[in-house]
This record gives C-alpha cells, sequence and structure tokens, in this order.
C-alpha cells in the first residue's frame, strides 16, 4: 500500500523538540541509527511527522528523500497522525472470512479515507489489523477500546455517528 | 599488482585480485550486460542482468558485485544464465509502459538493446501494472515512472555522485517508485536541475523537457529573427549523436547544420565566455581592492548557483554577480545587437544549445531580461540539437566545416576551455594575473587547475599579491570545500564551481552513453582532451585580448564593470535554504 501524505498541521512540543534533538545527539554516530531513531522519534509524536523526517535528515548529515524512504518502507512507521478515534478493522482469517473486507470498505468509504490515513480533521484513523482475539464475533472493529462485532456494512455509518 | 588465476568460459586468465566477475572478464573480452551497474556510484546487484555461473556457488550470482578469488571458473553464456537474464528481462517488461515506437529513448534505450538480443517475449508476463505518475513539475526534466525499471541509477546519481537526494525510492514491494520525499513535485525540492539523473538513466523514464518544437514553430515564424549561440563544449559531444567516438571535434560540421536549419545567426559562445572573464576578472579585482566579500566564486553555473541557494544561502553574496555566459550573449544580443541592426528585440527569437539542463530552469529566472523581454527564450541541450538536426533530414556526417557567423564569431580559446573544470579559473587567470603584474605572461597553461580530481588548489604570487584559488566540480565536491571554507578552516581567494563532475563536457545535457561505455570510458577526460587541444593550436587565448569583446566595451558597455555593464551583465541571487 503507497503511504498517503497527510495534510492535517503538526502539533509538537517544544517537550517533544527536546526530546527528539537528545534521541537523536545520542544514537546519530551509531552505524545504523536511523531506524531505531525513527522508532524512538514515532514514541514521541505518536508518528512521524514531515517536519521531524526533515530534522532527522538535518542531523545525521542525511538527504530528506533517504530518510523518507525508510520511513515509507517499513509498515510500522506512521506518516499521519492517529485520529481522535483510532478505528481498526479485523482483517484477520475469520473476519476475513466473514466479510470484514467489505466493511473496511464501508469504512474507507463513509470517511473518505483509506487505511493507514486520518480525516483531515484529526478525528478518525483508519487501520486493518490481524487477529485481536474475538474470531467468535467476527467481523470485528474496535475505536479506541470499544468493540463492535457481527458486523454488516449498514452497521458503519451508525456506529460512526455515535463518535461524530 | 597481485592476480588471481580464473577461468572464464573455459579459457585461463590471470587478472587483478580485487576484481569483480564483471571486471575480470572484461579483461577477458567478454562484456557481461548490466542495467543497475554504475561504477563507484551503484553497486547493488538489483537488477539480476548480469546473472553468471560459477562453478561451486550456489546459484547463479551477480557479477557486478562478486568477488574474483583464485581457481574461480566462471561461465558467462550457458543456457541457464542466458534463460535466467531472459526470464528477469521478461519479469521488468511485465511492469514496463512498453510504448517504445515514440519513446525519446528508443534506440539509445539499455533495455531495449537487451531485450532485442535476449529474444524476449514481452507479453510473457501479464498482470497489474503499477500505479505511476509523470511528474512534469519542473521547466527542466520528465520523470514517467511506467517506463521505470528501478535500477536506482539516477537516484545513485543524485545522492551518491552529485549528494543532493533530491529523490529517493519510496514505499516498497509493488509500490516501490522513485520519487521526491513525501512525494513532493521535483519544483518544490532542492533538485538543482543538473541532469545527472537524466544522463544516468538506462530507460526513457528520464529526459529533458523537451524545448524542440518551440525552437521549430520560432523558425516558421517568419516574424521572427531567430538566432542560437552553442556552448564550448558542444562541438565536442555532439558528434556523439551522429556515432562518431566520444572526444571528436565537430564545430564546422555543427556550424553548417545550424545554418541548414535555418537560424539567421549561428554563433560561437566562447564569446560571451570571454565577455564573463572580463567581467568577472574585473570584479574579482575590485573585490580585492575594495575589500569585498571573498572568496568570490563563479557564477556560469546555473545548476551550482542553485545549490548555493539552496545549501550555502549565507554564501551567496560570495557569488559573482555576472550572468552566465549562455544570459550574456541573449542579452547583448537583445540589446547591443538589436539596436545596431535595428531589430525590435521583442522580434528576436533567441536560442542557446548548452550541455545542460539546469540551463533551461535559468532562462525562466528573474533579473535575467536586460531588453525587457528574457535574454534567451529557449535553451536546448546536445540532446535536443541532435534530435533537430537528424528529423530535419540533415546528413551530418556528410557536412563541409562551416565558420560561426559575424560579429559574435570571435572567441577565444580561453573562453573554450570554459567547457571543462577549471577552465573558467584558468581563463579568468590569465587575465587577473596580467592586469596584476601589468605585462603579458610568458606560459599561459596553470595546469594546477587542469584535470577531471574533484577539488584542485593551487597559489599563485603575482608580484607582491598572493592569490589562493580552489577549482570543484560536482556538488558533493562544492560541499565539502565550502564547508571547509565556512569553518576558516581553508582561506581561499578565488573559487571555480560547476555543478556537474568534471564540468559542462560531463554535463546533464549531453548525449547519453550506456553503462558499458560509461564504466570504461573517462568521458570527462576524452571530451575535455577536444577543448584543451584548441586551446593548445590557439593563436588567440587570451579573453581580454578578444577583438570582438573589445568592439563590445568601445561601442556599446563603455569599460568593465562599468553601470551599463551592470545593468545588462549581471544579476541577483535568492536564498533558498532547504
Amino acid at each position: 500500500m503507497k503511504k498517503k501524505q497527510t495534510t492535517i498541521p503538526f502539533k509538537g512540543t517544544q517537550a517533544q523538540e527536546e526530546k527528539l534533538e537528545n534521541l537523536i545527539a545520542k544514537n546519530k554516530d551509531v552505524p545504523g541509527a536511523l531506524l531505531p531513531i525513527l522508532q524512538g522519534a514515532q514514541e514521541i509524536y505518536g508518528y512521524l511527522p514531515k517536519e521531524v523526517i526533515r530534522i532527522i535528515a538535518l542531523r545525521m548529515d542525511k538527504s530528506i528523500s533517504e530518510v523518507y524512504g525508510v520511513a515509507s518502507f517499513y509498515s510500522q512507521f506512521n506518516l499521519s497522525p492517529k485520529g481522535e478515534y483510532a478505528i481498526s478493522i479485523c482483517l484477520g482469517t475469520a473476519c476475513y472470512v466473514k466479510g470484514s473486507g467489505k466493511i473496511m470498505e464501508e469504512f474507507e468509504k463513509e470517511l473518505g479515507i483509506s487505511s493507514g490515513e486520518t480525516t483531515p480533521d484529526g478525528k478518525f484513523s483508519l487501520n486493518d489489523t490481524r487477529c485481536i482475539g474475538a474470531c467468535g464475533l467476527a467481523p470485528v472493529c474496535m475505536i479506541n477500546s470499544d468493540v463492535y462485532g457481527r458486523l454488516v456494512p449498514a452497521d458503519v455509518k451508525k456506529i460512526l455517528d455515535k463518535y461524530r | 599488482m597481485e592476480t588471481v588465476n580464473i577461468k572464464i568460459n573455459g579459457r585461463a586468465y590471470s587478472v587483478p585480485k580485487d576484481s569483480t566477475v564483471l571486471e575480470a572478464a572484461r579483461y577477458a573480452g567478454v562484456e557481461i550486460p548490466t542495467l543497475c551497474y554504475l561504477k563507484d556510484i551503484n553497486e547493488i546487484g538489483a537488477c539480476r542482468i548480469c546473472l553468471v555461473e560459477v562453478v561451486g556457488a550456489r546459484g547463479l550470482v551477480t557479477a557486478c558485485v562478486y568477488p574474483v578469488n583464485e581457481g574461480m571458473e566462471i561461465y558467462t553464456n550457458t543456457p541457464k544464465v542466458r534463460e535466467s537474464r531472459r526470464m528477469n528481462l521478461e519479469l521488468l517488461l511485465s511492469a514496463h509502459n512498453k510504448q517504445c515506437l515514440s519513446c525519446v529513448r528508443s534506440t539509445s534505450c539499455e533495455l531495449q538493446k537487451l531485450c532485442h538480443e535476449y529474444g524476449v517475449d514481452e507479453t510473457h508476463f501479464r498482470g497489474a501494472m503499477p500505479e505511476s505518475s509523470v511528474d512534469e513539475s519542473t521547466a527542466f526534466l520528465v520523470r514517467d515512472n511506467s517506463k521505470c525499471i528501478l535500477c536506482r541509477r539516477c537516484v545513485a546519481a543524485c545522492r551518491n555522485l552529485q549528494e543532493i537526494g533530491a529523490i529517493g525510492t519510496n514505499d516498497r514491494g509493488f509500490d516501490t517508485h522513485i520519487a521526491a520525499a513525501f512525494e513532493k513535485n521535483l519544483a518544490d525540492t532542492s533538485c538543482v536541475g543538473c541532469g545527472q539523473c537524466i544522463v544516468a538513466c538506462p530507460t526513457g523514464a528520464l529526459h529533458e523537457k523537451d524545448d524542440t518544437q518551440r525552437v521549430l514553430d520560432a523558425l516558421a515564424d517568419p516574424t521572427k529573427h531567430v538566432a542560437i549561440c552553442t556552448a564550448p563544449s558542444i562541438r565536442a559531444t555532439i558528434g556523439e549523436c551522429f556515432d562518431y567516438a566520444p572526444g571528436t571535434d565537430v564545430e564546422g560540421k555543427m556550424v553548417a547544420a545550424l545554418k541548414r536549419l535555418g537560424f539567421n545567426g549561428v554563433y560561437d559562445m566562447n564569446l560571451t565566455a570571454d565577455l564573463t572573464i572580463v567581467e568577472e576578472a574585473t570584479e574579482l579585482l575590485e573585490r580585492f581592492q575594495n575589500g569585498g566579500v571573498l572568496p568570490m566564486i563563479t557564477s556560469c553555473s546555473p545548476g551550482w548557483i542553485k545549490f548555493c541557494e539552496h545549501y550555502f544561502p549565507d554564501m551567496t553574496e560570495n557569488l559573482s554577480t555576472c550572468k552566465s555566459p549562455q544570459q550574456m550573449f541573449g542579452a547583448m544580443y537583445k540589446t547591443y545587437y538589436a539596436q545596431k541592426m535595428g531589430i525590435d528585440p521583442k522580434d528576436i527569437f533567441f536560442v542557446s544549445a548548452i550541455p545542460c539542463t539546469a540551463k533551461k530552469f535559468e532562462v525562466t529566472r528573474p533579473d535575467q531580461s536586460a531588453a525587457g523581454v528574457p535574454d534567451v527564450d529557449v535553451a536546448i541541450t546536445t540532446r535536443e540539437l541532435g534530435r533537430l538536426i537528424k528529423t530535419a533530414g540533415i546528413k551530418f556526417r556528410e557536412l563541409p566545416d562551416e565558420k560561426f557567423d559575424a560579429p559574435f564569431d570571435i572567441g577565444s580559446s580561453a573562453g573554450a576551455i570554459f567547457g571543462a573544470t577549471g577552465g573558467v579559473m584558468e581563463a579568468a587567470l590569465r587575465m587577473a594575473a596580467e592586469v596584476i603584474l601589468g605585462k603579458k605572461l610568458e606560459k599561459l597553461d596553470f595546469e594546477d587547475v587542469r584535470g577531471i580530481a574533484g577539488i584542485k588548489r593551487a597559489t599563485y604570487k603575482l608580484g607582491d599579491k598572493v592569490v589562493r584559488v580552489a577549482v570543484a566540480s560536482g556538488t558533493s565536491n562544492a560541499k565539502k570545500l565550502l564547508n571547509a571554507v565556512r569553518s576558516g578552516e581553508e582561506k581561499v581567494d578565488f573559487i571555480e564551481i560547476m555543478c556537474c563532475p568534471g564540468g559542462c563536457v560531463n554535463g546533464g545535457g549531453q548525449p547519453t552513453q550506456p553503462a558499458s561505455v560509461r564504466n570504461t570510458i573517462n568521458l570527462r577526460e576524452v571530451r575535455a582532451a577536444v577543448l584543451y587541444n584548441d586551446d593548445r593550436n590557439a593563436d588567440l587565448r587570451r579573453s581580454h585580448e578578444n577583438p570582438a569583446v573589445d568592439i563590445i566595451y568601445k561601442e556599446y558597455l563603455g569599460k568593465p564593470g562599468s553601470h551599463k555593464a551592470h545593468e545588462i551583465l549581471h544579476t541577483s541571487y535568492v536564498k533558498r535554504g532547504l
């Protein structure tokens, strides 16, 4: 899946930036430091904002494109912030054979974003996930810590309206 | 040299110990095909076209990165090798836009050539095509990823050779593609337009923005006065578009071809290279006298200018304010010449033929319109000029040698060597030395600043004045040198920087040569030799003695560095940052 670019404005704080600078200073001369620095940065910000990728590149004397290439390669890195409500759709085997693919499509249609993205207002983010251990309720989705089971596409709008 | 004994295709050879299989095969007179490999900058074994059999090795090995060892037995042309190469080509084609008939690289495409040689079936694997896009955001370059084979030669040219890294490899698997970070348009990045990615590309995925139609339209318009001038290095390289060996001087035929294309005037940019030297050396001497910003850095190379604006915005005051020879030519043509001949500058269509893609950007810059209209209307690369001549049906190789048109036909050989790294420095030194010393130099050769080394330094004692100079070509070398200057570690008075490694002879607008040539012939050296050969045999070797330059000052500009010269021949810069 191609990683989409977010339009949500960066809201980093001074404290986060200090943490980031410390993280880079501590690691940057270690061979192969880019990956742990990106992981640490994601822990600090919850995702990898453009501004952060730029700082990492400049401090490590790498091109921005090289750092972005690594960030966009690994599925563990998010380029969009998590929404206020993080929606995870289980695409594990049991849910999938019970039609969770259609549930995902419905969420994508309803929110106007693809899996891995966040709505421009920052309210909802959508991700696919593997088995969450509730196969008896398949197909399943989670919104933050709320679990919804035995879903049919028509449920999607009703569920979302609760959070809108 | 330590050697090892190996066998290639059953025959025994002794080859240098640290060779790769690819290099060893070359000693044995065997060319192993490659697509991704570019010597020194892209040795990643990714395309899997150079596969060979090595006795005892598990599976086929990639010759470009596999080292030889004592007793190794290599087979480069077995049925298994050929079948694997064909299969890999067919897999590449399964995701390739196969509209080859009208592709700009048709007949010079390295993929096409291999497919032809291996008799591939282009429909063997049918499936989904990766999503791809065309980036036409810049004035100088087009990237069409539907023709990209992900060899990463462009990324290596940008990141490893030039140390710019405007582009990289984004996403993974089937979605892998080459683009700028955050999927930005190239125009919104720190890309300097050097075009080294274009000459590295084996296919039609990258090419210059083609402006030949604009030239043809102007030539067909009876209301336009259409003139062209050719940069110093074009005479040394355009022959390659017509199957001459690299390093063949075809100045006479080039001029003859341009006259047959119907230009109203065909001129030699060596003239304004001389004019640049006179203005630039005057500026340097002035900065010496008046305590101006030093070191002064040359400003002929628009890729370098954009690099400086992005990466060293604090040093734009160090840049000479002189326009490049291309822009000076257009500016003089649309002011002085237009006035002299009674032509309205608006009716002039001025074309420059240059070895450079960044010049396409330069013509669009602000403060490059001395007559109120752009100094230069279109800048076309050596490759585009070759196509113009070919499609006009002109039989280049059969042309007689002809001469540039007056009054812009006199160029000194100091102007000619502009096309190679160190050339501008040497030309400027010839003038500055004679001005400072107040007498003629017996020996005009400043050999320390010649040659293809990335950074060259020299110190000259001129009377009681010591002048420290440095020359860098390729932006990676420029970065090294300027970092040292910025930190105070290096003390210099005058710096020449060319954006492309080796200077304009190796420019991003020069004819493409396949990796098999690039990896074995030093194009920078053989092409530059043409210019230095011209210089050795020339009568006029001093820019400041060019009689045409003299007339320009007498009739129009007054004296070097005058107010009028500044209005017409100088420009300004912006601080871009990253």
